[in-house]
């Protein structure tokens, strides 16, 4: 596997020979593990085995949940509570999958921003992220549904808000919606539907996540100077990189503990700082919460859906050049699946030859933006749709789009990027050489030598 | 790269719970000192006790406890009584739960919850502490939250207190002005007077004195198990810290002689 040259398994006693012959998983196993990784890989490469914990993790614990859950509209709340009381650790469980969802997205955030920045997006990588991408959109799916299933305020008002969504499409939108919830409004039916999809899900999710490793093993790990591993032997290419076990196991051990550290302080000290009070109360078709608001990891979406009202111009010009099939709410649900959609597209928008942005002077700064605007539209995602908010939000996601759109595919043409080491290991060398901890000695004063 | 992603995930964290708390939209909250809050808070077995006397002789009039199991009343970190003391309270309080097999209201067994109490519409109470907020903002950045606690106990014994005395008639029904409750008016009447109930352990049954404990009483209804969670916590952060410092030990020593070749090959190779 894999186009970096390296060691494969062999075989050496009997047992082990007679099963290679037969079933090679013991080298497939050898070969995953011991995969040549860039030595340089700095800690935002860590996500990646922490977002593989949370999946287990969130299976788990949702596999010894719904042992003690019953999905009906007239049960479903009692018997959340029935698993918080009376089930020996539910309250512990139950807690720890509530807060490893918020672990999960922080996590996949994290990830995709990583190769956001140092441009793991580009050739050859193109089919990673798209599935990435996949299972990014399967995890929002899962989450929305798992946050519906304990039935409380905000799992009924969110569920029927974004099941509404599909009602905008235009003239098949409400037998969509009629047929996503199984009737006329959100129920039993949906509450079913939801349990039985909230379990398959992620194990979709899982097989993507092989999918995913499968086509990074391929390609090789970037890295953050975005410089390829040396392939023409193995000589060279051991020079660039280290095994993955145990360099990389221990070192992303060491960091998804720390994280744990963080998370089970949340889990014991604030486990609903992050979720909604309302959903402490138990759905009721008759009460409309004042504010409903998706969990935090959907805010800068649902801020992009909600930017695009029926006074903004291109939504009037949408309006007006369709006839009023495309309206302010459909134009809001486009724009909302668009955003992820061109982020999917970001390895064939961005035209620059550079992958990694640290060596991109312009490229960092409108990163940086992008970042901020980020939180700033998960910010007003959560504000009430009045006052300056909504122009808050319009800007945050025009800037989304054009991030992709424009400042991506532009930044290639204009832009000077800076000199890029020529190998790997002049890149770790130069961290961890000779003026390493030396104060005042720049790095003009190194004098790297990678091909001697 | 990655420190400044560390510090806007924190920050984030914080900003976005704002979602949670934008729409608790509560008017005044006093922030009150419960003994629970912070990790190392523990319940005040006192305090939920007087809180259980005053939601029996007071509350339960009107609102039922339908998720909390009798039995919990002898759990360990919360009331702690017997299981006698659980028994005797059933009996003197003559507490009745319908049986759907009898088709008849029956005496309760510990293993009963408390009863179902819907006559006036009053809300239930059991997660009441975890259904409301006592602080936000600001500008949804949840930062008081994340200072003060979410709130919800603040809440409760806030709005027991904050009655102005003014009743106004809407639609031909009573209302009566809060400070705390959002829009100011609320159907409940003011609740508790001073002396109220009489206290077993002498403490002076000021309606301050009254809210504070049954909203501590009813913190521990909403999260019965909040000692043994904190205590989960403790538990796993001590030992995640040290795991992760021999990882970090672990993994500088692995990593030690790479850096030391990545020190010495300039002049070697």
């Amino acid at each position: 596997m894999g186009g970096i040259p390296h060691d494969h398994y062999e075989p050496n006693s009997r047992g082990e020979k007679w099963l290679h012959r037969r079933l090679p998983i013991v080298g497939l196993m050898y070969d995953t593990l011991m995969i040549p990784t860039p030595k340089n890989l700095n800690w935002m490469w860590i996500w990646g085995i922490v977002l593989v914990f949370c999946l287990v993790m969130q299976i788990a614990t949702g596999v010894l949940l719904v042992m003690h859950y019953t999905p009906h509209v007239d049960m479903a709340f009692a018997s959340v509570e029935h698993i918080m009381r009376n089930v020996n650790g539910g309250w512990a469980i139950r807690y720890i999958h509530q807060n490893g969802a918020s672990l999960f997205f922080i996590a996949v955030y994290l990830h995709i921003f990583r190769g956001l920045y140092y441009g793991s997006y580009k050739a050859p990588r193109e089919v990673t992220w798209i599935i990435g991408m996949l299972i990014y959109v399967l995890m929002m799916g899962t989450a929305f549904m798992g946050y519906v299933l304990p039935w409380g305020q905000m799992s009924f008002w969110g569920a029927t808000v974004i099941t509404g969504l599909f009602g905008a499409i235009p003239f098949i939108g409400e037998g969509i919606q009629t047929w996503l919830l199984g009737g006329p409004a959100v129920d039993n039916a949906t509450l079913n539907r939801f349990l039985s999809l909230h379990y398959l899900l992620p194990f979709l999710i899982l097989g993507l996540v092989i999918v995913h490793v499968w086509a990074f093993h391929t390609t090789g790990n970037n890295n953050p100077t975005g410089v390829e591993v040396r392939r023409t032997s193995k000589a060279e290419a051991e020079k660039d990189t280290l095994p993955f076990w145990p360099y990389f196991v221990i070192k992303d051990l060491f960091a998804l503990v720390v994280i744990l550290v963080a998370f089970f302080a949340v889990v014991g000290f604030m486990p609903n700082f992050l979720g909604h009070p309302d959903n402490y109360i138990e759905a009721n078709p008759l009460a409309t919460p004042a504010h409903i608001v998706p969990e935090w990891y959907f805010l800068p979406f649902y801020a992009i859906l909600r930017a695009f009202d029926q006074e903004v111009w291109v939504v009037i010009a949408a309006n007006f050049l369709t006839g009023g099939i495309v309206d302010a709410k459909f134009f809001g649900v486009v724009a909302m699946f668009g955003a992820i959609v061109v982020m999917a597209l970001a390895p064939w928008l961005d035209t620059s030859s550079v992958r990694s942005g640290r060596y991109r002077p312009m490229f960092k700064m409108w990163f940086w933006v992008f970042i901020v605007n980020f939180f700033v539209l998960m910010w007003v995602g959560a504000r009430p749709a009045e006052g300056i908010y909504p122009y808050i939000a319009l800007i945050g996601s025009t800037y989304w789009f054009a991030y992709f759109l424009v400042i991506l595919p532009l930044l290639g043409v204009i832009e000077k990027p800076l000199p890029q080491p020529s190998t790997i290991e002049e890149d770790f060398n130069d961290h961890y050489g000779g003026d390493h901890g030396t104060p005042g000695s720049g790095s003009a004063a190194k004098a790297p030598t990678p091909a001697e | 790269m990655f420190r400044k992603l560390a510090i806007s995930a924190v920050a984030a964290l914080a900003l976005t719970s704002g979602a949670a708390h934008a729409a608790g939209g509560a008017g005044e909250v006093t922030n009150y000192d419960f003994s629970f809050e912070g990790p190392f808070g523990t319940f005040d077995q006192d305090q939920l006790q007087r809180g259980l006397q005053v939601y029996t002789e007071i509350c339960s009039g009107c609102h039922g406890l339908q998720y909390v199991p009798l039995r919990t009343l002898s759990d360990e970190g919360g009331i702690g009584w017997t299981e006698e003391e659980v028994l005797a309270y059933i009996d003197q309080n003559f507490i009745e739960v319908y049986d759907e097999d009898l088709q008849d209201w029956r005496l309760a067994i510990p293993n009963d919850n408390f009863p179902v109490n819907d006559g006036v519409g009053a809300p239930d109470l059991s997660l009441m502490a975890k259904a409301r907020t006592g602080f936000s903002g600001p500008y949804g950045l949840a930062i008081n939250p994340l200072i003060n606690g979410i709130g919800g106990p603040e809440y409760i014994a806030s709005l027991l207190t904050h009655y102005t005395g003014e009743e106004v008639e809407q639609y031909g029904s009573f209302l009566y002005v809060n400070e705390t409750m959002e829009g100011g008016l609320i159907s409940m009447a003011p609740p508790l007077w001073d002396d109220a109930v009489e206290y077993a352990d002498g403490t002076p049954a000021t309606v301050d004195q009254m809210a504070q404990d049954v909203a501590a009483f009813l913190m521990w209804t909403a999260e019965p198990h909040m000692m043994a969670r904190k205590q989960m916590g403790f538990l796993a952060v001590i030992v995640l810290g040290i795991f992760s410092v021999l990882l970090y030990l672990t993994n500088k020593r692995l990593w030690a002689p790479v850096k030391a070749r990545a020190k010495g090959q300039q002049p070697a190779e």
